[in-house]
């Protein structure tokens, strides 16, 4: 009996990362092994290949697109209003301190299909603050981001947003941001209005923009941790004084460097302030 | 013989029950880590944590990414995440879609723990009402760990373990009451000289 199984399949998906950064230059270096080797094992039985070295060879001969790569690679898993609490935080604590700044600028790193920049217009527009902002949306998933900028979706997970829409605090009815059609919602125009959805890959693309309010919510959880504090500094740098950052509901910053200038502002809803002096 | 360096716990539907029975009796002398998937509908684990810490040899908390599997400690995957282990010893969590219906998914913990540990692992599948944990208990056999399966005749749900046991088969069936010292006794075995 041999220790050797595991090793093997870790020696792997290294030589898998090595391909996709010669061929492509894409690179997945600093992403947590262990759900990225799920990831690159599924996507070699979706594509047929016998295992993970077979798909390698596939993208060293360059019979795969990097897009293909990014979009199997990256499984977008996300809903409207998400773990409602944040929400209501984001409602009580973040959007009334926003309203002080005459323009303001919000930046979602990892917006994947939109869900969530959607229901973060929808907070906004409540809040009669929408007019006023600027929303970068961003993803290093091409795929996903036309997608996102679609604002379509299944209408089999509109009772379920509906229901978080309402756990968060939600003024009206979400049916009031939609219109249904077939088995789909098409989400209102008036709230793509000041939504720019952007490609950026947060592994190898610096500052985006000077922001009021960061989101990243569960992007982080899938980097390691060198790259998570990399990643947080550079959020950091983005933010304005006194600015926000949000992140998932089980993302911690405690061990990054960044975290000496960010103030827990709501620890449950990992909503925190740069410190302003 | 190789030394057993870490367990991995899955169990659904009657698992909390589960856990409070064997939990005490997991107790070798020497600490390895314990990590647990438990698919329950609850938001908050503190609760279930404090639960189980009371009752067991040794402490339960939530799982935290980028923290390393303690030794002696009781690790559970937080709700509505998968928890994976990295050959580093280095607790991830992911969102990734469900598996079995489930996240967190037994598959997932036991996958990335077999390749994390290969033969220096123990992994138990408990009651529950689906198929999830099957194919993880299959890749810890494959991978050289030891397979212990609740016999599925006294399981509160008996299909989990029953398709655990098609598909996996198991190094032992054991009744919930002697799988704490099982586990316990091959730890302790296993790290003599």
């Amino acid at each position: 009996m041999s220790d050797d199984t595991g090793a093997l399949q870790a020696a792997a998906l290294e030589r898998f990362i090595d391909a996709a950064k010669r061929r492509h230059g894409l690179d997945l270096s600093g992403y947590a092994r262990a759900s990225l080797q799920r990831r690159v094992q599924q996507m070699a039985e979706r594509d047929g290949h016998a295992d993970i070295d077979a798909l390698s060879a596939a993208v060293e001969a360059g019979a795969t697109q990097v897009d293909h790569l990014i979009s199997s690679l990256s499984v977008p898993v996300t809903e409207m209003f998400r773990n409602p609490s944040v929400f209501s935080a984001l409602r009580e604590m973040v959007l009334p301190m926003l309203a002080s700044w005459p323009h303001i600028t919000i930046w979602q790193a990892g917006c994947a299909t939109g869900e969530e920049v959607y229901s973060l217009a929808i907070l906004l527009h409540e809040a009669g603050l929408y007019d006023r902002c600027q929303i970068f949306a961003t993803d290093f998933n091409e795929a996903a981001l036309a997608k996102a900028q679609d604002g379509i979706f299944p209408a089999r997970d509109a009772r379920m947003w509906s229901q978080n829409y309402q756990r968060a605090g939600g003024q009206a009815s979400l049916g009031d941001y939609y219109h249904a059609a077939y088995d789909h919602i098409r989400l209102d125009a008036r709230l793509k209005a000041n939504i720019h959805f952007a490609h950026h890959n947060l592994v190898t693309d610096g500052v985006f923009c000077e922001a009021q309010l960061v989101l990243c919510r569960n992007v982080l959880i899938y980097f390691n941790r060198e790259l998570q504090h990399q990643v947080l500094q550079r959020f950091r740098d983005s933010l304005v004084r006194g600015g926000y950052l949000c992140l998932g509901n089980r993302e911690s910053i405690h061990t990054a460097p960044a975290a000496r200038d960010l103030v827990a502002v709501d620890a449950d809803a990992r909503i925190y302030r740069l410190a302003s002096s | 013989m190789t030394s057993i360096d870490a367990v991995v716990i899955g169990c659904s539907a009657g698992g909390l029950q589960a856990l409070k029975q064997i939990l005490p009796t997991l107790c070798p002398t020497r600490a390895v880590p314990v990590l647990v998937a438990c698919h329950t509908a609850s938001d908050d684990l503190r609760g279930l944590c404090d639960l189980l810490s009371a009752v067991s040899a040794w402490p339960v908390r939530e799982a935290r990414e980028r923290e390393i599997a303690a030794p002696g400690v009781i690790q559970m995957a937080p709700s509505g995440y998968h928890l994976l282990v990295e050959r580093s010893g280095e607790l991830s969590l992911s969102i990734d879609p469900r598996v079995s219906f489930a996240r967190p998914s037994i598959d997932v913990l036991f996958e990335s723990a077999a390749i994390a540990y290969g033969t220096r692992l123990v992994g138990v599948v408990m009651t529950g009402a689906n198929h999830d944990g099957a194919q993880g208990l299959a890749r810890v056999r494959h991978g050289g760990g030891i397979g212990v399966i609740q016999d599925p005749d006294e399981a509160e749900v008996d299909v989990m373990p029953r398709a655990a046991l098609a598909q996996a088969g198991a190094d032992q069936v054991l009744p919930l009451v002697r799988i704490g010292p099982f586990v316990s006794r091959l730890i302790d075995q296993r790290s003599e000289p």
